[in-house]
């Protein structure tokens, strides 16, 4: 585990306009692969600004709830607001569901961001090219405004100097932290992390995690699914804890971390804390 | 130069023909290609077994009797087709479009297992990245997955491709005046087939030569940003 140790900032300075409703809003999520459930009901609200860290074990279903969020896998069931809006789905041939709207997915899509274990940069472009990809597929932005605001990200990820490098002959850190420029690049609104640092080695975490806590203290919306104890202590608002398939404990970071209900919270936690 | 005894043009006619033979066939035999990867990876069964039977076809048959079989199934299957219409006279497939369609057939089926390897090479989180960007599936496609599956197809397209241009020479049995054929007509009248059979090879020599530095050169352009080409 890396030490970074950032201190929560307050969150007063989240902007006044969302009023309070949710960004994100979950219900019973359900996801079957043939026979086995591997998510028994998931259900979590963010609102703006909250910092959400993910903890579970190997298998419990993390990032498989991640990857239901943004209908990179569909759910069996469930249902999923952003903004109060529905996503509309329908049942496929095997009971999946599916987004009925395509153009509502796509709109989903452009305004939940992902940040993947294993960056998934794509190696055949530049790191500008990957970022303004998107942006003028999906927003049809010019490419002198695309890159414009590429360029802004990639000066706050710390990489101004990497634009025409190719993924390959950056750092696993350099690519990750591009990767998430890449997202931000979309202006999300929620940010998925699904596992961010766990394919990198250990001297790299910390620059990733910092870039992830100034998000944070921007109050950007997140969901973190992580193995970093310290960091989810430290800078999430709210910790949930995965054991096989359902929220087997939930609540503000300082309770969970320092008095866990469950056994098996009880029991993580002490394989995980050094 | 040596003393192609006036011969130089129509040797230069065929090298041409040749040329556009071979590009034709590798066009339609590329379009073939990836329709047949797709395929071998479509959810439907038949599509499957429609694919697989292709391939084994293909490996299968003599390229010579590939070319025959298109030349003369193509003109007994049109006069089939004709007839309810109407028209009963004797149609053919030019040897040229036959020739063509019967090389591009077998630069298909081959390009198709390319093609199948080469997709399934680039990793799934290469288009999720995409998708989950919003991006969609066309662009995912074409900007993505597309130009990463073609920088590992290519070498073995490659080979394909050198291999169809030899493979043109065997088009010259149904009467294509390409580099082949051009000498055989120059061996009839000069009596000196080892001087025109010489002149064929060297051309065929000098396009394959020039073919593999262009695709050297796609190569190294398609290795841009990868690990290994570093050093350019
Ligand atoms: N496409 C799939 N088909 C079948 N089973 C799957 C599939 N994806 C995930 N699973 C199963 O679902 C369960 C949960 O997987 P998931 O990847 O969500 O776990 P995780 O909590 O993210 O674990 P890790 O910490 O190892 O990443 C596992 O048992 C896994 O084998
Ligand atoms: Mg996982």
């Amino acid at each position: 585990m890396s030490s970074v140790s950032i201190a929560k900032t307050s969150r007063e300075s989240v902007p006044a306009n969302v009023g309070g409703d949710a960004v994100l809003a979950v219900e019973d999520i359900h996801k079957r692969f043939g026979e086995t459930e591997v998510l028994r009901g998931i259900s979590l609200t963010a609102q703006t600004g909250d910092v959400i860290a993910i903890l579970g074990s190997s298998g419990s279903g993390k990032s498989t709830f991640l990857r239901c969020l943004n209908f990179l896998e569909s759910p069996s069931a469930g249902r999923i607001h952003l903004h109060g809006e529905e996503i509309r789905t329908r049942p496929d041939r095997e009971g999946s569901l599916r987004p009925a709207s395509h153009g509502q997915l796509t709109r989903l899509r452009a305004r939940v961001g992902m940040v993947f274990q294993q960056f998934n940069l794509w190696p055949h472009m530049t790191v500008l090219a990957n970022l303004i990809e998107a942006p003028r597929r999906v927003h049809g932005m010019g490419k002198a405004e695309a890159t414009e605001k590429a360029e802004a990200l990639l000066e706050k990820v710390g990489l101004a100097d990497r634009r025409d490098y190719y993924p390959a002959h950056l750092s696993g850190g350099q690519q990750q932290r591009a990767a998430i420029a890449r997202t931000l690049a979309m202006d999300p609104e929620v940010i998925l992390f699904d596992e961010p640092t766990s394919a990198l080695d250990p001297e790299l975490v910390g620059e990733v995690l910092g870039v992830m806590a100034s998000l944070a203290e921007e109050g950007r919306t997140m969901l973190i699914v992580t193995h970093e104890m310290g960091f989810a202590r430290d800078v999430s608002t709210r910790t949930l804890f995965l054991h096989e398939g359902r929220v087997e404990e939930e609540g503000a970071p300082e309770a969970l971390f320092s008095n866990p209900q469950s056994d098996r919270l009880r029991k993580f936690l002490s394989r995980h804390l050094t | 130069m040596p003393d192609l005894s006036g011969f130089e043009h129509q040797l230069l006619l065929g090298l041409w023909m040749t040329i556009r033979l071979a590009l034709t066939a590798l066009a339609i035999g590329l379009v073939l290609g990836l329709a047949g990867a797709a395929a071998m990876a479509a959810p439907v069964a038949p599509l499957r077994w429609l694919a697989r039977a292709y391939t084994t076809i293909i490996r299968g048959i003599p390229e010579l009797l590939v070319v025959l079989l298109i030349y003369f199934g193509s003109s007994v299957l049109l006069m089939r087709l004709a007839r309810p219409l109407g028209y009963t006279g004797y149609i053919e497939l030019s040897p040229f479009v036959a020739g063509a369609v019967a090389l591009a057939l077998t630069f298909g089926g081959y390009a198709s297992e390319v093609f199948r390897g080469a997709f399934q090479a680039v990793p799934v989180g290469q288009a999720e990245a995409a998708q989950a960007l919003g991006m969609g599936r066309i662009a995912i496609f074409f900007r993505i997955v597309l130009p990463q599956a073609w920088r590992i197809a290519l070498p073995g397209l490659g080979n394909l491709f050198l291999v169809l241009m030899k493979d043109t020479a065997l088009v010259s049995v149904i009467g294509l005046e390409e580099i082949m054929r051009k000498a055989q007509f120059a061996t009839g009248a000069t009596k000196e087939p080892f001087t025109f059979y010489l002149a064929a090879a060297v051309l065929y020599l000098g396009l394959t030569i020039v073919s593999m530095s262009l695709l050297a050169w796609m190569e190294r352009r398609a290795n841009r940003g990868m690990p290994r080409a570093r050093a350019s």
